[in-house]
């Protein structure tokens, strides 16, 4: 029975995208990025991702679209009108045909004896109840790769560096 | 044909895929490429997010510690795979932060260029190189 609605989030979705790739009003447009990543969130749910739905509605609907509309007050939210193009289309269906056929000898969604189910995951699974950790996905990110979510704030401080260095600099040109 | 049907939903990821990347190409405006780029990037964790749902599953949170009950929740309890989702909670922050960067070299252009269009940039840039091989080219003139 979860079938239509996946369809139906993934309809809404495609329709979001579709409205964003469109919309000339930016202000606008990236608003519907934000809706698109809240459906995206429910669709996380569906799928048992429910840590990633979290992350994806706070941060991805949250922060960037701050980001985004922060963005947009210092560059203007009107896009000129240029013609379309042939050549991106050209080029996105070729990478879309190319996806597609390389899904074909993929194991089926939901697939229970697909391969990245049958290693790894039952270990963290278990080792997860041996440190008494109720959130598997919590024990594999603070513990069994803890050095990853190490990498991943020192990246999210070089991006902040960044960011600083950035708008600092041209603050200190204006004047 | 019935064979491919279970592949539905990793062919819905790249058909947004697909979207998103036709606005990275396609449009001008640096802040919509940034838009692009984050409808690609969220399709490209529902792809990977996808890999690890388990039909029946439940996702993975343990109901008790007690090892005898893990033991009997092994049998009857499916848990959904937890390693896609660790890998994408971090590419989801990652996600952001070049995010946030972008965004910033986008101020900073139209701070330079008073423009945020990418075309009317490279038209700038062009120009300015024209001119600069023209003023060369007159010193040289000038000196012979």
């Amino acid at each position: 029975m979860d079938v239509p609605i996946e369809a139906l989030l993934f309809f809404l979705l495609l329709v979001t995208a579709l409205t964003v790739a469109r919309l000339r009003d930016l202000y606008a447009a990236s608003m519907m990025t934000a809706i698109f990543s809240l459906l995206s969130a429910g669709l996380f749910v569906l799928m048992d991702a429910v840590d990633v739905a979290f992350t994806e509605a706070a941060v991805g609907a949250g922060v960037a679209t701050v980001l985004s509309l922060g963005a947009l007050s210092l560059t203007g939210s009107r896009e000129a009108k240029k013609r379309a193009q042939v050549f991106p289309f050209v080029v996105v269906a070729l990478t879309g045909a190319a996806l597609i056929y390389g899904t074909l000898d993929m194991p089926h969604y939901g697939d229970a004896s697909a391969v990245i189910h049958s290693h790894l995951a039952p270990d963290f699974i278990e080792g997860s109840a041996e440190l008494e950790i109720p959130n598997v996905v919590t024990t594999v990110l603070a513990s069994y790769r803890g050095y990853d979510t190490f990498g991943e704030s020192f990246v999210v401080f070089t991006a902040v560096l960044g960011v600083i260095l950035m708008l600092y600099r041209s603050k200190k040109d204006a004047s | 044909m019935s064979s491919y049907l279970g592949l539905w939903h990793y062919h819905a990821c790249i058909l947004l895929m697909m979207v998103g990347l036709f606005a990275v190409i396609s449009r001008q405006h640096l802040v919509k490429k940034i838009l692009g780029l984050t409808i690609t990037q969220v399709s490209v964790i529902m792809f990977f997010v996808a890999m690890g749902k388990v039909r029946g599953g439940t996702a993975p949170i343990l109901e008790t510690m007690n090892h005898d009950a893990v033991a009997r929740q092994a049998q009857d309890v499916v848990f959904s795979n937890p390693i896609p989702h660790v890998l994408m909670l971090t590419a989801i922050v990652v996600g952001v932060a070049t995010n946030a960067l972008a965004l910033s070299f986008v101020v900073r252009i139209k701070e330079s260029y008073g423009t945020a269009e990418e075309d009317e940039v490279l038209a700038a840039d062009h120009a300015a190189s024209v001119a600069e091989s023209a003023k060369e080219h007159s010193l040289e003139s000038e000196a012979t």
